[in-house]
């Protein structure tokens, strides 16, 4: 199957019901608590890689596989490589940059083998890899330097050649797709997206991705000053398969953009929110019942085509969610109206 | 599905012009290059400020100049404005000849841009690439009517290029038909070369032509070529392109390359000014360039405009000048004035304190005595604002603002909700009462109220609402106030709300001082007390009193009985079915209005509920001769049938409609609508609800669905908009500070919504429909709906739930067919508009629901396969029980 059928079989699917995404790895590896050694697994480098998740990848496999189980056990039909910070610009605070092409063909392989396994238990629920793209740790919108708001840390097309090299080894290692997620910083998702474009390019094939924007703010706008909206029009001519939201807040803080979305986006919505707001000690303590509870409100407004979980959610999250939304109808996306829209911060739209 | 719609799908673009910002541009501005040149990129932002404050949609930016880099100043200037909202919030229109410098451009730019622009000028391969190139960045394009043998100028290049450049972009690169923008280049006319006296009326007939086949697309250009053997002489290219642009819109123009601030008023332009003009645009006469170059030294250095008269109270003390002005709401001389008094001021802020604060006062007593109307006093209103607008950089400079106002007030028309007329109404009267208002605009969700009045250090927070949704919404605030430890007044208003309403769901949620304001006139008694030291504990005492009051006459049951759901039903309207055929409409399906004529509506408009949005009371024609209000209300109809004229005339707004007929019959409560005549495959089902209130004998419980037959019958549904259009000229009042202009063009729009409301039911009756084939009624027997059938909306009355609003819209295609959405409270968008369903049966008759038991909220809920909280939620203003 092509990346195009697979696209076109989970368009299918969301005809006919919700699709649950899996949660994060961060949290699940934090439970390990891996010292020093454990994140090394054997192998030498000249830095410290305590808290490299991304490594584990190549260095504990197991671990991985474990992670990404326990969300396909939960029930996510919708699984992503552990690869956020795979990309060479991130990994240079651990000085492995040159690692990530290797790192990213080992997450796709372990997810994917995972995920095909599920697979074959159980054909009627074809379960999907999409592969992680994080927002990198620097920004092409914002100057770093209050002083001279004309900076900029990195240039369009050095982050393009990170997310290409990402995307190479992704693919490489079996993905379906491309998440392009967190996005906190407009260009730098414009910088992934046509590196996806031209990944595909050079593969004379489909690549199918989806988007997901995260609010850094409760006005609802993105580091960019972008409202939803506005990011929207931003990245609609890729057609993504999924356009959301993930991370920011909890889904009681989200709930507002989330029915914003709904009669503007014409893809398939996807929205996975953190457990709540991070309580005094920084930890998220809501419990899935909670959750679920919350998302399930969504599903019931007709807003939703998939939904998962960010910061501080658990496999216990993904499935009271599963549960929660299993007999509610997918939202329909609204055909929209042809018309020139652009976008600043702000959407305008020409009809 | 439904019949085709037989009329076309509107033509895209009519219904507004797209002002592109042109000073960010070395070609075109002498002084942005300067700044440029010399580096001063502060000054050079700036610049960009002053396009959008002045009302650009989109800004140009060129760096197109041999001395330049002009990759790198382009990087430079997007990254500058990427980090200042006011400017960035609008998108960038990337303008280079070179491909290099676009595509650097495009690197820069967070928002969906627009490039300009790209041609088949070196071929069709690399002009497919760039598409390509543009559509992986996202961005729109500009397409040059220009290929290898160069440049289009007959209708027919221009024509001939934008067409093949149509297809392959679309064919063959797949680039979405609605980013394209063509150029089909406006030269300069009136040069003395007579090959040229056409190239006016060529780029007005391309467009019309590429319009009409080239779906979705748009046109543009930049019109200041088109004056270029006039340059030295503004006044007249000023003229020129007014006159241009009023040709070139009416064929389809939807953009262009303008500044805006400069355009002369079509019909302000002197009569023969504007008819030289027209010649050589229209290219109408053979001598017209001769005519033109004779009359163009008359005018230049002058203002195209009349002269305008000195009256006597010209020669007054400023003082008593700025009086006048104020009270006469004239505002033509005021900078001049306040500028003159500014001179022999101390300081500036005692301009404000002094005569104008006095001016005021003078407009304040004549209000309050009861002898100046609102109307007025929003003029005066406009007239202050202007004046204290050129003061403030003053004052500013000073850095000794020591504004003395008697309180802060941030108010907004709260989230999900559009409506503002009585909000901004009600800010206009506070301001001239010396109370700071910030006015955070319309859909205001609690987190952005809250954050300002934090910032304001707010002395009061406004809430006003119109539809029923947003009662829900103020609840939401108020419980967030609480939780956000706020103890500061609460003031609610709008048409939807009330005293009892705030006293029972609004009060008890918030724990500081809340406080309903019935109308404008109020506000600024409450106001007052509630910010005075020595009056705000007792007037809030009093209030809290007072609403616990209602709480407790509301809480021990002395409402009327409501009957069980199944007595209703058993006492539901009995129509004699077996003898009555309902009436087949003309069609099925859904039919367009796409531009319905303004001209058509404004007979239709009933003048009382514009009289009473304005706060005066009493009914039309009688009013304007009402002893009391009469002066006012006539000067006010005045200004509507003035502002009217000129809608119409230069089409200020546009009317979209749709209306739609179904097969159906009633189910129960229920009216299932049908796909075909046959009634086998349903399409919709529509959910009605039945008064619980106990009635006196021989008295129905009414339901909308009793007045539809069970075995066949036909129903109707409309939705109409007169607000298309309106922003940009809103936006241009708010830039002129310019109240009540605002407040009137949105109560005109208002009024024109239901009066194409109106039409259209009459046309339903005696031809869509056509059960009413000769219905002759005078317009006073149709305001007083004379006439047989009903047309109830969805939120009012007789159906008061606007969860069914979507439902509506999506039978209707309401998004296509007329540009109409709804928000998520369900307030329609524009907010000029109506929508509703057509009932056709001679017993139909307006009712109010009223309040509902909860078996029936049980029944609907199941009906609608919603849980009960969700139905309560929807039905909330109706609950006749405590949830």
């Amino acid at each position: 199957m092509t990346r195009a059928d697979k696209a076109d079989l989970l368009l299918r699917i969301a005809r006919e019901r919700i699709l649950v995404k899996d949660g994060p790895y961060g949290s699940m590896i934090q439970g390990y608590k891996l010292d020093e050694d454990g994140f090394r697994g054997g192998r030498t480098f000249n830095h410290d890689q305590k808290g490299d998740n991304d490594l584990l990848n190549v260095t504990r496999p197991e671990i991985v596989g474990e992670i990404c189980d326990a969300y396909l056990a939960a029930g996510a039909d919708i699984v992503a490589t552990n690869t956020f910070n795979a990309n060479a610009i991130s990994l240079s605070d651990y000085g492995i940059q040159t690692m990530a092409r290797e790192i990213n063909i080992a997450a796709a392989k372990i997810t994917r083998e995972h995920a095909d396994r599920w697979t074959a238990k159980d054909p009627d629920k074809p379960r999907f890899v999409v592969g992680a793209l994080g927002p990198t740790n620097k920004t092409l919108s914002v100057s770093p330097n209050v002083n001279d708001p004309g900076y900029r840390a990195v240039s369009f097309d050095e982050v393009k050649a990170i997310y290409r090299e990402q995307i190479d080894g992704l693919l490489e290692g079996g993905v379906d797709f491309i998440l392009v997620e967190t996005v906190f910083d407009t260009l730098n998702a414009k910088a992934a997206l046509v590196a996806a474009d031209e990944a595909a390019e050079a593969l004379d094939e489909e690549l199918p991705v989806m988007v997901s924007m995260t609010l850094t703010d409760l006005a609802g706008r993105n580091l960019s000053g972008q409202t939803v909206e506005a990011f929207w029009h931003s990245i609609r001519h890729v057609r993504p398969l999924t356009m959301g939201l993930n991370c920011s807040f909890g889904a009681t803080e989200l709930q507002p953009y989330v029915a914003d979305m709904n009669g503007r986006v014409d893809s398939l919505v996807c929205v996975y929110p953190n457990a709540g707001l991070p309580n005094d000690m920084g930890a998220y303590d809501e419990p899935p019942e909670l959750t679920a509870k919350l998302v399930r409100k969504w599903a019931e407004a007709g807003w939703i085509n998939v939904v998962g979980g960010c910061c501080g959610t658990t496999p216990a999250h993904i499935k009271a969610i599963a549960d929660a939304v299993r007999d509610l109808p997918p939202r329909r996306a609204p055909s929209l109206v042809p018309a020139l829209r652009l976008s600043g911060m702000e959407a305008a739209s020409f009809f | 599905m439904a019949a085709e719609p037989i009329q076309p799908q509107p033509q895209a673009g009519r219904a507004s012009f797209i002002n592109i910002g042109e000073r960010t541009n070395v070609t075109g501005s002498a002084q942005f290059k300067k700044l440029i040149l010399g580096g001063d990129y502060n000054a050079a932002v700036e610049v960009a400020r002053q396009q959008v404050e002045n009302g650009a949609q989109i800004i140009d930016v060129n760096m197109d100049e041999g001395l330049l880099d002009a990759e790198k100043a382009m990087e430079t200037f997007l990254k500058l404005i990427a980090a200042e909202p006011d400017i960035a919030r609008v998108p960038i229109m990337i303008d280079s000849s070179k491909w290099s410098v676009i595509e650097a451009g495009l690197k820069c730019v967070a928002g969906k841009p627009i490039v300009n622009s790209i041609s088949m000028k070196e071929g069709i391969e690399p002009f497919k690439a760039q598409a390509r190139k543009i559509r992986r960045y996202g961005a729109a394009a500009v397409v040059m009517a220009f290929d290898e043998k160069g440049q289009a100028d007959t209708i027919q290049r221009k024509v001939e290029i934008c067409q093949r450049a149509y297809r392959i972009l679309v064919d063959e690169v797949g680039f979405p038909a609605e980013d394209i923008i063509f150029d089909p280049n406006i030269f300069a006319v009136a040069t003395g070369i007579e090959e040229h006296n056409n190239y006016g009326v060529d780029f007005i007939e391309a467009t019309r032509q590429i319009k009409a086949t080239c779906p979705h697309a748009r046109i543009s250009g930049g019109v200041s070529n088109l004056s270029f053997s006039f340059r030295g002489n503004e006044p007249v290219r000023k003229a020129m392109h007014s006159v241009f642009l009023y040709h070139a819109i009416q064929a389809g123009m939807d953009m262009g390359i303008v500044n805006a601030g400069q355009l002369e008023v079509y019909d302000q332009i002197p009569r023969e000014l504007r008819d030289a003009c027209e010649d050589v645009i229209l290219n109408r006469t053979p001598n017209g360039t001769e005519r033109l170059l004779e009359l163009a030294p008359k005018y230049k250095g002058t203002g195209a405009t009349a002269e305008t008269v000195d009256a006597e109270w010209r020669s007054w003390p400023v003082e008593k000048r700025l009086e006048h002005a104020l009270v006469k709401g004239m505002d033509q001389f005021v900078v001049d004035d306040t500028e003159e008094a500014r001179q022999v001021a101390a300081k500036p802020i005692e301009v404000i304190e002094g005569p104008l604060m006095a001016g005021m006062n003078v407009v304040g007593d004549l209000f309050g005595a009861g002898k100046m109307f609102l109307p007025q006093v929003v003029k005066s209103a406009r007239v202050m604002k202007k004046a204290v607008a050129h003061l403030i950089p003053y004052i500013e400079a000073e850095k000794s603002a020591g504004q003395r106002a008697k309180g802060t007030i941030v108010m907004a028309t709260v989230k999900g909700d559009v409506h503002d007329i009585g909000k901004n109404i009600v800010g206009v009267v506070l301001q001239c009462n010396n109370f700071e208002v910030i006015d955070l605009g319309v859909m205001v969700p609690f987190q952005d109220i809250l954050k300002a009045a934090n910032e304001n250090k707010a002395d009061i927070i406004g809430l006003s609402g119109l539809i029923t949704p947003s009662l829900d919404e103020m609840q939401t605030v108020a419980e967030q106030m609480t939780r956000q430890d706020f103890k500061i007044p609460l003031l609610i208003g709008g048409a939807t709300t009330s005293k009892v309403h705030t006293a029972l769901r609004i009060a008890p949620k918030y724990q500081g001082p809340t406080v309903h304001v019935l109308d404008a006139s109020r506000a600024v008694g409450v106001c007052t007390a509630l910010t005075s030291d020595t009056q705000a504990e007792d007037f809030a005492t009093k209030v809290a009193a007072e609403y616990e009051a209602i709480r407790i006459e509301r809480g021990d049951g002395t409402k009327e009985k409501l009957a069980s759901l199944a007595d209703a039903r058993a006492n539901a309207l009995k129509i004699d079915w077996p003898n009555y055929t309902p009436p087949k409409p003309a069609f099925t399906g859904t039919r367009v209005f796409a531009e319905y004529p303004l001209h058509e509506l404004v007979e239709r408009i009933d003048w009382t509920p514009f009289f009473r949005a304005w706060e005066l009371a009493g009914t039309y024609p009688a009013i304007l001769e009402d002893p009391v209000v009469g002066e006012s209300a006539r000067k006010l109809f005045a200004d509507a049938r003035k502002m009217l004229d000129r809608v119409v005339r230069e089409k200020w707004l546009t009317a979209k409609g749709v209306v739609g007929f179904w097969p159906c019959r009633r189910v129960g409560d229920d009216v299932v609508l049908y796909e075909d005549e046959g009634r086998t495959k349903e399409l919709s089902r529509l959910y009605f609800l039945r008064q619980q209130v106990e009635k006196r004998a021989g008295r129905p419980n009414m339901c909308l669905a009793d007045f539809i037959s069970p075995d066949a019958d036909w129903i109707g549904g409309f939705a109409v908009t007169a607000g298309h259009g309106i922003e940009e000229r809103l936006a241009r009042f708010k830039a002129e500070h310019d109240d009540y202009s605002d407040i009137l063009l949105k109560a005109l729009a208002d009024r024109l919504a239901e009066a194409f409301a109106e039409r259209l039911h009459e046309r339903a009756r005696k031809t869509l429909w056509g059960y009413a084939p000769d219905e002759a009624l005078s317009n006073a027997e149709l305001v007083r709906e004379k006439y047989r059938g009903i047309r109830p909306a969805p939120g009012y009355p007789a159906c008061p739930d606007h969860s069914q609003k979507p439902e509506l819209f999506r039978l209707l295609n309401a998004g296509q067919n007329a540009g109409m959405t709804l928000t998520e409270s369900f307030a329609m968008l524009p907010t000029a508009a109506v929508s509703g369903y057509y009932f056709a049966h001679p017993e139909a008759a307006y009712f109010g629901v009223a309040r509902i038991g909860r078996d029936q909220v049980e029944d609907y809920a199941k009906r609608r396969g919603v849980d009960i909280e969700q139905a309560e939620q929807w039905l909330r203003p109706n609950l006749g029980y405590n949830s």
